[in-house]
């Protein structure tokens, strides 16, 4: 079912879509290049063998101290042939832009948006592109790994409270 | 208020000569900016809608959220699996369990963990318990916001009497902490399934009165027809999951297109909409919970006695006349306590049927006990997005049900 | 220099008694209006909103403790009910829709996020909302019972009939836009 999906893709794509592996429980993840991702997408929406017509999750990951940083994940799902694949995009922290893909899926809006909030990566050709959740005067992107947890940007002044002692932080994380 | 109020003197000044009479005058109206929220009582959780009238039809409108954004991911990055558990009861409050289970069963596709046949079983039958609570919510307050009290508190209600059946399950009301990581945290409590047989005959009673209160009362059917409708390819674009997309006409329910659980084993149908406007929405809506109390009471006939959680030490605690008896025991015991279980490293995107649609969770492990990264797809979250476009045209009285009909839930969205 | 008049009682004049009999009388009379007459504003933003659900509605009935009517502009009502957690986007909202509310105004924490920002301890949360208004009465539980908001609410009451109400307040409005604490 699916692996027809990755024989296509690797045979379209053959040096753009690499790595090619099956998840637990038979999850379908292929790794594609940065710069081509919209034509991969394209490619999975449009012919009819793929049929990929739903985004249904788009998020990123931190992975700090590897190389590239970043790593934006594309969940698809095909509605009518009812299978899924998972694209995972190697995004560097020099080079944190992404080709919008809100042309192709429209639902695609608030979740590029969120990891340009939590993540930092920027996306080109998105119409709208702001901070979801984090308001404007906030600084740094809350979700790498470097934010510290207990990272408090107040807006209004707070009244001071002796600090309860809440235990260790996991370490090296906070 | 708009800035532009100055220029309104100026184009009325018309010579009143050009026109045939005075009743023919036309009125110049100007745009409003209004904002509503993010602490507007009719607003559903706290977001805030900058909307543009034209007269009274919304000419534009903005979404802004966050203002319940409180740190779900990062939270769950510094804890371990197991207390992860707590902090997902609070992404869709209403239905707390489902959340617990598509959580739990995330988790266990990282560790290729096989749940036993009666820890799965508890789990449809809590799951589908929590999705009627969940959509007795919606349609109460959807009444209620037309002005139809009486449904909300019919709703609230039945919502209640299951409620109490739940709170014999899990000690609590509202957030349940329910499954655990391999199975369940408890059994059932003696005489449970009776009773709750019983609360869902009182719960069918009072949905069938919400249902003919609201079904074919004309004014919530003019309120209700043709407000916000979404075609089929529109929903798909958007990423609809759930019952919003089967009221547009895509038979799509992760329940039968990848069957979880047990969910192959019962006999359910997927209602489906056609209009996908609200009305079409909240008919979906009482449709399942019909769907949902046959399965309950289908998993009751089914249900065989056995163990509820599995044997498997490294991811459950031991009981405890092990942990107190032998030296195996209080090691488990203590590694999971202490460092929580062992997630093999890798990663894994699981989804569940939760009650607004298609609940993800996207799980890395570092092979250590404690999440590298959760991400979460919220149900409501495409629906959300697209809300301005859903209101195209649309009175401003018809933002805050169709706010209602895609039952939004901050709690999730915000994360 | 110390004077012998100074370590005296001081003696109360037969004026200064009798007024402050009549206001004890006032203030115990507008207390005991006051109390069972609670419009409240409900603030409402998360889980507890739930139970804030169910205590309106027919089984738990708010109703009882004449606090059940909700005044959905912060100018009519005097009881903010502070319902679910309280981000730090939130915090200037909440400050501003405490201090459109007239006096006497009383605040309830309505769950365990309320009063002390339960377990989302990270960058988002407000640690409290007595970190930026004054509370009168917190209800724990993660979200509470019924059964618990309604003790809070009695509470409330109590503290109420116990306070000193005036027919006239001469005493400085706090201003807007001030420290809280400070006035």
């Amino acid at each position: 079912m699916a692996k027809d999906v990755i024989d296509a893709l690797l045979a379209r794509f053959p040096r753009i879509v690499t790595d090619a592996y099956q998840g637990p429980g038979g999850d379908d993840v292929v790794f594609v290049r940065k710069d081509q991702i919209v034509e991969v997408c394209r490619f999975l929406k449009d012919d009819p063998r793929m049929g990929f017509n739903m985004a249904p999750y788009i998020t990123a990951v931190d992975y700090l101290g590897q190389e590239p940083r970043f790593e934006v994940v594309y969940n698809l799902y095909a509605t009518a042939l009812n299978h899924r694949v998972r694209l995972r995009v190697k995004v560097p922290e020099e080079d944190a832009v992404l080709a919008s893909v809100t042309g192709l899926w429209r639902g695609a809006d608030w979740f590029e948006r969120y990891c340009y909030d939590m993540y930092g990566l920027r996306f080109t050709g998105h119409p709208d592109l702001r901070r979801l959740f984090m308001y404007d005067e906030f600084v740094g992107h809350p979700l790498r790994k470097d934010y510290p947890l207990r990272g408090r940007q107040p807006l209004i002044p707070e009244r001071e409270m002796p600090e309860a002692f809440r235990g260790p932080g996991p370490a090296g994380r906070d | 208020m708009s800035s532009e109020q100055s220029g309104t003197l100026k184009a009325d000044a018309a010579p009143a000569a050009r026109r045939p009479s005075e009743l023919d005058a036309p009125m110049p109206t100007k745009r409003m900016l209004v904002n509503l929220g993010p602490s507007h009582p009719a607003m559903h959780g706290t977001t805030r809608a900058v909307v543009e009238l034209d007269g009274e039809m919304l000419a534009s409108c903005k979404l802004d959220i966050g203002f319940l954004h409180r740190g779900f991911e990062k939270s769950c990055e510094n804890v371990t699996w197991t207390q992860c558990f707590p902090y997902t009861d609070r992404l869709n409050y209403v239905s707390s369990m489902m959340n617990n289970v598509g959580f739990a069963l995330a988790v266990e596709k990282l560790c290729k963990l096989e749940v036993p046949e009666r820890a799965q079983y508890l789990r449809v039958i809590t799951s589908e318990i929590h999705r009627i609570c969940d959509h007795l919510t919606m349609v109460g307050a959807l009444g209620m916001e037309l002005g139809a009290m009486t449904a909300f508190l019919y709703a609230i209600e039945a919502r209640d009497l299951l409620w109490d059946r739940i709170t014999e399950l899990c000690g609590a009301r509202v957030t349940s902490n329910y499954a655990r990581i391999g199975g369940v945290s408890r059994d059932l409590p003696d005489g449970w399934v009776e009773k709750t047989v019983q609360t869902l005959d009182r719960a069918v009673a009072l949905r069938d009165e919400i249902d003919g209160l609201l079904t074919r009362n004309r004014i919530f059917m003019d309120r209700t027809r043709n407000v916000a409708p979404v075609s089929r390819q529109d929903a798909i674009e958007l990423g609809y999951t759930g019952p919003c997309l089967r009221a547009s006409g895509e038979p799509y329910d992760v329940r039968k297109a990848a069957p979880y659980l047990v969910y192959d084993r019962l006999d359910f149908d997927i209602p489906v909409g056609s209009n996908g406007d609200n009305f079409d929405r909240y008919l979906i809506r009482i449709e399942e919970m019909k769907q949902s109390d046959k399965i309950v009471r289908q998993c009751f006939a089914q249900l065989a006695p056995g163990e509820i959680v599995v044997t498997d030490f490294r991811y459950t605690l031991p009981p405890k006349p092990l942990v107190y008896g032998t030296i195996e025991g209080v090691m488990a015991h203590f590694k999971l306590i202490m460092e929580g279980v062992q997630v093999p490293a890798g990663e894994a995107y699981s989804c569940t049927e939760a009650a607004n649609g298609e609940l993800g969770f996207y799980l890395v492990s570092d092979g250590s006990g404690r999440p590298y990264k959760l991400g979460l797809r919220a149900p409501v979250w495409p629906m959300l997005a697209s809300l301005p476009w859903m209101l195209r045209g649309a009175l401003l009285a018809d933002l805050v049900p169709t706010f209602d009909s895609i039952n939004m839930i901050g709690g999730e969205v915000e994360q | 220099m110390a004077s012998e008049l100074d370590s005296l009682p001081v003696i109360a004049t037969r004026k200064d008694e009798a007024v402050g009999a009549l206001q004890q009388m006032v203030s115990k009379g507008l207390g005991w209006a006051r109390k069972y007459s609670l419009f409240q504003y409900p603030f409402v933003t998360a889980c507890c909103a739930m139970e804030y659900m169910t205590v309106g509605a027919s089984r738990y009935d708010l109703d009882r403790f004449g606090a059940a009517l909700p005044r959905f502009s912060p100018r009519q009502a005097d009881l903010l009910m502070v319902t679910g957690t309280v981000n730090i986007r939130q915090a200037p909202i909440l400050r501003r829709v405490w201090e459109s509310i007239a006096e006497p105004k009383w605040v309830v924490a309505f769950g365990v996020c309320a009063s002390t920002g339960g377990f989302y301890d990270n960058y988002a949360t407000l640690q409290g909302i007595d970190r930026v208004i004054p509370v009168d009465v917190y209800i724990p539980g993660c979200p509470p019972r019924p059964e618990q908001v309604l003790d809070g609410i009695i509470l409330l009451q109590a503290k109420i009939q116990g306070q000193h109400h005036r027919l006239i307040e001469r005493t400085a409005l706090p201003i807007a836009g001030r420290e809280p604490y400070e006035r």
